[in-house]
């Protein structure tokens, strides 16, 4: 992330020294006049070759990525279907009519709202627990590569890798009941209803916190020691600098992590296919992605799952534009 | 008898605070290592048990470990054909995004031509598209269109060019300073021979940093090659052991004991990977490379 910060586009740096340089060498090489450019150059700018190491990117991302999502907006108001390969077929536009049935699906309002469950548990959960293991992290004495290596394992770790110890730790046989004996819920955890998709927010948010434990111990090194000593002059114990002086210094990061989250729920599909056998019971944990699996691929409906697509994308949109508003309101 | 005078109090506060400290910060460390680490030991052991043990007692097993459940998985799902398979997946990955990486990079950071700043605004739109959007059309274009079901082609695609690594690379380069590549052009340079022999072999930390954000990202990943494979002969080992565990694991004797042992082989190369190589993963190289 922070990689983008230094980062500015064309114009900045058209006065760079590389482009001065070149002028003034150029001059005195014994190239053509006119500023030194030969016909190529005026055309392409001062480095023609730069097109060319630049285009197999440019090809790649036009083909990957602009082309899907124009043809994502553009299937989500016709009527899509497969064909046989090489078979003509007629795509008729049919205006909103696969947003009108993605917003009046029950399924897809479940989905929606499965993924609020898990914001409420997954964030807060991942808030807290990252920003207490940071500054414990912080404070230490010794031993600090192990423990942020063993912070971060999870999250280097396959998701279908961790799912199997997951499904032996949390299943109706499973470790954690048989330590909880007579107190374990039934159903279990990962067929009921209503602990089905906690369960999946405490996998995510064990599964990532590394990550975030990693942001948040940058940011803490950011935080002024002064801001610490003048707590403590004011005799402010260690409980009350964590929260006057580290949760507001670390209060960008915080909302980093908000982000990172809800994008992390909109992209939800593996651990509910997997934990819980394709986001049930009842889907009760499905997910808006494994929803547009299931109505594109499986039952053959691409239009409605990219109209589906559509809706999470503003969604998740809506969600980051808020976040950055509260974050600019407080400051 | 004597009441403690504020001073005193003060600093047996202090001390007090002291202690509670020295023991707070790594309690809560060993805590946090322990609920990382408890479920990977149990992966190890679960997988090397006859029958896995979820009772307190089979946490430390008493002897009797064996390696059937490796046989077992193996048996069920070719492990070395879909470890081949992720590996040819991830190394085109690797080779893809360093080569378009590098040229893309190099050209953002060093020359000046038309259609740059297009290209970086270009750049910046794609970190903001979420794959999720992507996954129908990409599905619809690479298996339907271009009939790439069931090829590392197609499996590959996606994972070809990862913009985290293009901006890598274009701040390292623009970390050098120019005139090294002037001094170069004045020689009489081709700007490919200036790119391969004065600008590369100044960022080889980017290369390796680019190769440890690429590796874990495909070989991880499930959902895509879920999608454009079924072919068993085809599949990366995630997407095996995915889908032995939904299909196939209920009905076997063993379930537990054969889903480890293949958790185990599919976690082992990015893990020893991260553990040799620790140093290099820091929170900013990694913040968008990593899915799954």
């Amino acid at each position: 992330m922070s990689a983008l910060t230094p980062a500015r586009p064309g114009p900045a740096s058209s006065s760079s020294p590389a482009g001065r340089s070149r002028t003034t060498t150029s001059a005195s090489d014994g190239r053509p006049p006119r500023g030194g450019l030969t016909p190529l150059q005026r055309a392409f700018g001062r480095h023609p070759i730069g097109v060319l190491l630049a285009l197999p990117y440019a090809v790649f991302l036009v083909a990957v990525f602009a082309y899907p999502v124009v043809l994502a907006a553009w299937m989500s108001v016709h009527d899509w279907f497969f064909s046989a390969p090489g078979v003509e077929v007629s795509h008729p536009f049919v205006g909103f009519e696969n947003y009108r049935q993605v917003l009046t699906d029950p399924q897809v309002h479940q989905a929606f709202l499965n993924i609020g469950v898990f914001l409420v548990i997954n964030v807060p959960l991942t808030v807290a627990l990252a920003l207490v293991l940071a500054v414990a992290l912080n404070r230490a004495a010794r031993g600090r590569t192990f423990f942020r290596v063993a912070f971060y394992v999870p999250y280097v770790t396959a998701s279908v890798a961790l799912v199997g110890v997951w499904l032996f730790l949390l299943g109706g046989d499973g470790v954690v009941n048989s330590l909880l004996g007579p107190l374990a819920p039934d159903p279990s955890w990962l067929v009921n209803s209503s602990l089905a998709m906690p369960s999946i927010a405490g996998f995510v948010a064990w599964k990532q916190l590394g990550f975030f434990v990693l942001l948040y111990l940058a940011a803490l090194q950011n935080v002024s020691r002064d801001l610490y000593e003048a707590a403590s002059m004011d005799g402010a114990g260690r409980v009350r600098q964590f929260f006057t002086v580290t949760v507001p210094g670390v209060r960008t990061t915080t909302a980093l992590v908000v982000i990172l989250a809800v994008i992390t729920g909109a992209n939800l599909f593996t651990e509910p296919y997997l934990l819980t056998g394709g986001g049930g019971p009842d889907g009760a944990s499905t997910s808006p992605v494994l929803l547009m699996y299931q109505l594109g691929i499986e039952q053959g409906n691409p239009d409605t799952a990219s109209a589906l697509g559509i809706v999470l994308v503003v969604v998740v949109g809506l969600l980051v534009l808020l976040n950055r508003r509260l974050l600019r309101s407080e400051s | 008898m004597s009441t403690p005078t504020p001073v005193r109090e003060e600093a047996e506060a202090k001390r007090r605070k002291a202690g509670a400290s020295r023991w707070v910060v790594p309690a809560v460390l060993t805590l946090g290592a322990l609920a990382f680490l408890l479920p990977f030991y149990l992966m190890v052991i679960g997988s090397l048990q006859a029958e896995p043990d979820t009772s307190i007692s089979g946490l430390v097993p008493s002897g009797g470990l064996t390696t059937a459940n490796y046989s077992n998985i193996d048996g069920s799902i070719d492990l070395w054909r879909t470890l081949l398979n992720s590996g040819v997946i991830t190394g085109g990955a690797i080779v893809g995004t360093l080569v378009f990486g590098v040229l893309a990079g190099y050209a953002l950071a060093v020359l000046h031509f038309r259609g740059r700043g297009t290209l970086f605004a270009m750049v910046l739109l794609v970190q903001v598209i979420p794959f999720q959007l992507l996954t129908i059309p990409l599905y619809v274009l690479t298996v339907r269109t271009y009939g790439l079901a069931d090829s590392y082609l197609g499996m590959v695609l996606p994972f070809l060019v990862n913009t985290t690594a293009v901006f890598v690379f274009r701040q390292f380069f623009l970390q050098l300073p120019p005139d090294l590549f002037s001094a170069a052009r004045i020689d009489g340079a081709s700007e490919l021979r200036v790119l391969w022999s004065v600008a590369l072999p100044l960022v080889r930390p980017a290369l390796l940093t680019v190769v440890l954000l690429t590796f874990i990202g495909p070989w991880n990943e499930f959902l895509w090659p879920f999608l454009v494979t079924k072919e068993a002969a085809m599949q990366p080992l995630a997407v095996a052991l995915a889908n032995y565990q939904a299909n196939v694991a209920a009905t076997t004797s063993n379930p537990y004991g054969a889903v480890l042992a293949g958790s185990v082989v599919l976690a082992a190369p990015a893990v020893g990977l991260f553990l040799v190589f620790q140093r290099h993963f820091t929170a900013t190289n990694l913040s968008a490379g990593v899915k799954g």
